[in-house]
């Protein structure tokens, strides 16, 4: 077996190894679902930070920057300010109001049923987007590692498939924070190390490397990586800029999977630690990705990178250069160890949404019944939704940059999830009418919006490979990659309508006293489970 | 139509914790003070976020202008985003150890109130 080969199995050995271990001490719903809430602040940070810089973060953003240059680093930079909403806005209102699912806080005021089940939906379709991202990146790091070897794009996706669910039906919450937790540290120290190589590579100058960036070569050309518009240029890069903005900095407040996470700690005031333990960490990281970005630009080239496995694999292709075949199987197997992680924790949130919201609260309206069949129901969730976005990754290919999959997530998040959740804690007169057209506009007008972007639309040369190829070989309906800057308004505006267009609602309106008491100081919250 | 909102209970319950909280002056002055940051703090950072992806997209010749050797204003501006997240988040953390103060504070009246009613009766 090849070096690479024996390092990636060892390490999944040991990732796997926490899950048995937690697995064992893991006992009732609340354990499973919520870790117990015991996790203390620094653990859930890094647990957050865990989930949130997933194949995108690592591979995606050192993809779009090697490929082209500054615009790729605007994605790192959203990423890490969008943790202000989170911290400002939503985590702590949310740890008091809340128990296992975003879905939690909008129940708590209005009507349970129709606004979990729809809350259930948006959070199915999330987190399947976010994960189809993450089996992008794995199955073409698996194919790159082993070359040769006879597994291919398809098949690398269907293991990591194939862990995820071992990961989640046996390990539940604490398994994934421990998972995250390894991972965390392990990908942030794969980046130092890989930063200290670039700058090595340049005699530790910063002149010398920001001269390089501005004089990278592209095939006769010589292009400066450092100014803008190599990604998003006239006529509607701007608008397109701003739509990417958007979509990051008020989807990270919409994602499931990173709300759930402040359900794990016992106490508003740790779920604000943990954030800015999150927001350390992930612009620690965030700001390493001139180096990996950048570095793989001027070290490696574009040309050699699109030859070798595509945007995707810059990181580890870099790792490859400067440290040879060891250092690239260190590379390969954190990045594989991080969408294995992030796929866990996507899986566990859907799943969680679906047993809680749908199967407990929509099917048997509340009330008590056997935990032990929802968090059946949880574990059959996670078989399904790995398996569609197993075969949505498949059907994609491995040729879409997974940071610009990934933003798609952001915007959905961001259009159908984020305006109700705002509505719901800020607004006295917000009804459940208004909660079931906001999910839906900003869902369906996201999702819409993406299909007819000239990502999936566009008409293409006869010559183009078919892995290249527009889904719909059509001229494009709408010009822009993200759609953000359309759906989330449409999203707020769905919710308003929906809100204005129905009858006030007393009991709605009582309870917001409630709701802003309990976000507010805490009273009556979901305190810590006992061992 | 009523002018004011149909009150949920029927006037003769009694007004639970909630409404208890609600109606404390202490309980208002904690709103008022998250108000106070969180408002200009969002402001701050959302117009702070969004000048960027706004001048590079439709000023991309002044964003090029280089400042520190090759190094232009551009990347300066999104190397400058990290440091304000930064720094916006240790002020907020620093404001709310006030905002925990303050809200246990109106905890433990509420607590004490309930134990006063408990002996009178």
């Amino acid at each position: 077996m090849s070096t690479p080969l024996v390092m990636f199995l060892v390490f999944i050995a040991i990732t796997l190894g926490i899950t048995w271990w937690a697995a064992r001490r893991t006992a009732g719903a609340s354990a499973y679902f919520a870790a117990g809430r015991r996790i203390k602040g620094w653990q859930n940070g890094i647990a957050v930070a865990g989930d949130y810089m997933s194949a995108a973060s690592f591979l995606g953003i050192a993809g779009i920057i090697a490929f082209q240059g500054y615009d790729g680093f605007l994605y790192s930079v959203g990423w890490l300010v969008a943790y202000l909403t989170v911290l400002l806005i939503v985590a702590e209102p949310l740890r008091n109001a809340g128990k296992y699912t975003m879905a939690d806080v909008l129940a708590y005021r209005l009507k349970p049923r129709p606004v979990r089940a729809m809350a259930a939906l948006s959070t199915l379709t999330v987190s399947t987007f976010y994960m189809i991202a993450q089996m992008v990146g794995a199955g073409t790091l698996v194919a790159l590692l082993l070359k040769g070897s006879g597994i291919t794009y398809n098949r690398a996706v269907v293991m990591v498939g194939v862990l995820m669910v071992a990961y989640v039906v046996f390990g539940g919450m604490l398994a994934t924070t421990w998972v995250q937790i390894v991972k965390a540290i392990l990908l942030i120290g794969g980046a130092i190390l890989l930063s200290i190589l670039v700058m090595a590579h340049f005699g530790f100058s910063f002149p010398a490397f920001f001269d390089a960036i501005a004089h990278v070569k592209d095939g006769d050309k010589i292009v400066n990586f450092l100014n803008p518009g190599l990604r998003y240029k006239p006529p509607y890069g701007a608008l397109d800029l701003i739509s990417l903005g958007l979509a990051l900095i008020f989807g990270t407040a919409g994602l499931p999977h990173i709300l759930v996470r402040f359900y794990t700690v016992p106490d508003a005031k740790t779920a604000r630690v943990s954030v800015v333990w999150a927001m350390a960490i992930i612009g620690g990281f965030y700001i390493m990705t001139t180096f990996l970005g950048f570095g793989a630009a001027t070290i490696l080239g574009k040309a050699f990178i699109a030859s070798h496995g595509g945007t995707n694999m810059s990181a580890p292709l870099l790792a490859q250069a400067l440290g040879g075949d060891i250092l690239f199987a260190f590379i390969s197997s954190i990045a594989f160890a991080t969408i294995l992680a992030v796929v866990a924790g996507l899986t566990i949130s859907a799943s969680t949404s679906f047993a809680h919201d749908f199967y407990d609260n929509v099917i048997h309206h509340g009330k008590v019944h056997n935990p032990q069949a929802s968090v059946r129901v949880a574990r059959v969730t996670a078989f399904v939704v790995g398996a569609v976005a197993i075969a949505i990754a498949i059907v994609l290919g491995p040729t879409f940059n997974v940071a610009f999959l990934v933003a798609l997530a952001f915007a959905v998040a961001a259009s159908a999830n984020l305006p109700v959740i705002l509505l719901s804690i800020f607004w006295r007169r917000f009804t459940t009418e208004g909660a079931v057209w906001g999910l839906a506009s900003g869902l369906l007008s996201s999702l819409v919006l993406i299909v007819m972007s000239p990502s999936i639309m566009g008409v293409d040369a006869p010559t183009v490979a078919a892995s290249a190829r527009h889904l719909i070989q059509m001229r494009p309906i709408f010009p822009l990659e993200n759609p953000g800057i359309l759906s989330i308004p449409l999203g707020f505006l769905g919710a308003l309508f929906g809100t204005l267009t129905s009858r006030v609602d007393p009991q709605a309106e009582a309870k917001f006293t409630e709701l802003e008491v309990r976000a507010n100081t805490g009273l009556g919250s979901e305190k810590a489970v006992a061992h | 139509m009523p002018s004011k909102p149909v009150p949920a209970r029927s006037p003769n319950t009694p007004p639970t914790d909630w409404d208890r909280v609600a109606a404390n002056p202490e309980f208002r002055d904690l709103m008022k003070a998250k108000v106070r940051f969180i408002v200009p703090a969002t402001i701050f950072f959302v117009v702070y976020y969004f000048a960027l992806p706004i001048l590079v997209g439709y000023a991309p010749d002044f964003m090029s202008t280089p400042v520190v050797g090759v190094v232009n204003i551009a990347y300066l501006f999104a190397l400058s985003q990290f440091f304000m997240a930064w720094t916006l988040a240790w002020l907020y953390m620093r404001a709310a150890d006030r905002f925990d103060a303050m809200g246990k504070r109106i905890l433990e009246h509420l607590a004490q109130s309930a134990e006063t009613k408990k002996e009178r009766d």
